[in-house]
């Protein structure tokens, strides 16, 4: 019961941070790019719920268009790991033991021994700052996670009988890998994708706050994050605000992480720590 | 043993080389060559040719990976295009400051982790066990630099108990230092620790569900006894695993804490490097960090082996 109740709250803190990412598209109470010197830092009232910025912007504006930068930025790495990842993850399983899976599980290795918050910065320092890049530079650490996922679930289900059958009948490789394999491990996908969303809403912070991720004027959480260092004496709430908006974005996306691996995968219930 | 310890030492090495080739290609794909960069745009491209043969960024790819590669080998780490210091002079220095708050950071992380890992698998279920978790899944939703803010703004700006930031070098006392490291340590510890208090409750778990806890049950230890004799000893592999890992996260991933607090850190040399194109100094950083992460799991590994004779025989 306990479980099901967190994993409610998890997919009811989720679903209404993409509602309102999704709602900042068509509205939001003042456009963020507009700047109002005269109005700046102002605390919260009946006109600015949560107050302005030090450009006079509204914060509680900014933060629902910052959410569509992180959400994107993590979604799109998930994607990343998932479409290249998974296929390779596949490929290492059906071909256990030979070079090739090798080969992958080496170069799985390499990836992880990477400090990944230095490489990043180093992606993006290389290509210079955007959200793109941050994209792709939080994306190639999703890779081998999804990799190693695939391969592990992919793996114990190709000594399966039913696999075994799919052979017999003349199936090739491919499409066992694609027809049997991967709707069985779907379920481990799912929630190792929720993982990673937050483990990218985190990372887009970081690098965001570091001035990599999305640039000005584009709103993220991160990015308000570093800009109110600088207020922090003056306008403490505009540290407080975004940071709390991660938090509780990073929790509602673990316990529906948790609360459905518990749902789809009994087995592992006590796998991940 | 020894065949094993052999093979493992042997893709320590080809994983360093591997890393070595990509982190090379990573920074040659930077645009900008640091002599311009250097001398601006006003400079006479003969001073340019001459300053980038001073660097040492003639010649071709390979010779020039050959050269950097061999250095490092043999403890020539370059010279710092902005500092024309040794790399190895400023990596010194900067280390004096990472390994002891990535030190701090996990003697905190280990202080936090295990009487909270523990308490809860022992009251598994309880309300003590639900309320530690509960306090675990905030800290791994906290971004880190988020709450080193949070402790700047109450023990910095309102209680006046610690500086905002800086470091005042070893040499004003090890108490001034450590005072200086105690918001980053913290600040790192609070994810680290609520990873590591989960990874031990359920070590604890997996272990407490064994037939040998029911032995020891069965000949008389009580629950306690039990738990820390036998369950305690047996769920330390996977935690060692962990912690292993956090350090050389800690080593490496504290590039944002030490922005927060103006730490004249790793972290922090590398991120100047690369904003002030010094190329050379990230290239031999990074590589050092990724030395540091593939020996520490190389060590992880080995005493693994040595305590766990099955492990051997699986590689």
């Amino acid at each position: 019961m306990k479980h099901s109740a967190l994993l409610v709250a998890g997919a009811a803190m989720t679903v209404f941070f993409l509602v309102v990412a999704g709602i900042s598209f068509l509205w939001a109470p003042y456009p963020v790019e507009e700047l109002n010197i005269a109005g700046k830092l102002l605390p919260p009232s009946t006109q600015h719920l949560l107050g302005t910025d030090q450009l006079g912007r509204d914060v509680f504006s900014m933060l629902m268009v910052g959410a569509r930068t992180s959400i994107g930025v993590a979604v799109l790495a998930v994607g990343i790991g998932l479409v290249v990842g998974v296929p390779l993850g596949l490929a290492a399983a059906a071909v256990n033991g030979r070079f090739f899976d090798d080969v992958i599980m080496r170069g799985n290795d390499l990836v992880f021994a990477f400090p990944s918050l230095v490489i990043a910065i180093l992606i993006t320092a290389v290509f210079g700052p955007s959200a793109v890049n941050a994209i792709l530079a939080i994306g190639i650490f999703n890779i081998p996670v999804f990799a190693r996922v695939a391969r592990a679930a992919a793996l114990s289900l190709w000594t399966l009988d039913y696999v075994l059958a799919a052979r017999v009948a003349g199936k090739g490789t491919v499409r066992i890998s694609a027809e049997h394999i991967l709707p069985n491990i779907a379920s481990l996908l799912v929630v190792q994708s929720t993982i990673q969303f937050s483990l990218g809403i985190i990372a887009e912070a970081g690098l965001s706050y570091v001035g990599l991720g999305a640039q000005p004027p584009t709103p993220s959480w991160g990015r308000m994050l570093a800009d109110s260092q600088t207020f922090i004496y003056t306008a403490p709430r505009l540290a407080v605000l975004p940071g709390f908006t991660i938090v509780l974005m990073v929790l509602g996306l673990n316990l529906l992480g948790d609360g459905l691996r518990d749902v789809l995968d009994p087995r592992i219930r006590r796998a991940r720590t | 043993m020894l065949r094993y310890a052999l093979i493992r030492l042997i893709s320590l090495g080809a994983s360093l080389a591997a890393a070595s080739v990509v982190i090379f290609c990573v920074i040659e794909v930077i645009p900008g060559d640091a002599a311009s960069f250097m001398l601006g745009l006003n400079a006479a491209p003969e001073t340019v040719a001459a300053l980038r043969q001073e660097l040492g960024l003639s010649g071709t790819l390979a010779q020039r990976y050959l050269v950097w590669v061999g250095g490092m080998l043999t403890g020539d780490f370059g010279v710092s295009y902005t500092y024309r210091v040794p790399v190895s002079e400023l990596v010194m220095a900067r280390v004096a400051v990472s390994l002891p708050l990535a030190l701090y950071a996990l003697l905190l992380t280990t202080m936090i982790a295990f009487p909270a890992g523990i308490l809860a698998a022992y009251h598994r279920g309880k309300f003590s066990d639900f309320g530690i978790m509960g306090v675990t899944q905030l800290g791994i939703a906290m971004p880190n630099f988020w709450f080193a803010m949070l402790l700047v703004l109450a023990f910095s700006i309102s209680l006046k108990w610690f500086s905002a930031g800086g470091f005042p070098g070893w040499e004003s006392g090890i108490l001034a230092g450590l005072k200086a490291l105690t918001l980053p340590a913290i600040a790192l510890a609070v994810t680290q620790s609520s990873i590591l208090a989960r990874v031990m409750r359920s070590a604890i778990i997996d272990t407490l569900s064994q037939d040998y806890i029911r032995t020891a049950r069965a000949k008389g230890l009580s629950r306690r006894q039990a738990t820390t004799r036998h369950a305690l000893r047996n769920a330390m592999i996977p935690v060692l695993t962990i912690i292993g890992l956090q350090f050389s996260f800690l080593l490496a991933g504290a590039v944002i804490i030490e922005n927060v607090f103006f730490l004249p850190g790793l972290g922090r040399l590398i991120f100047q490097g690369i904003t002030q194109r010094d190329l050379i100094v990230v290239e031999s950083v990074v590589m050092l960090l990724v030395f540091a992460v593939v020996v520490v799991n190389f060590i992880v590994d080995i005493a693994y082996a040595i305590t766990d004779p099955r492990l051997r025989i699986r590689n």
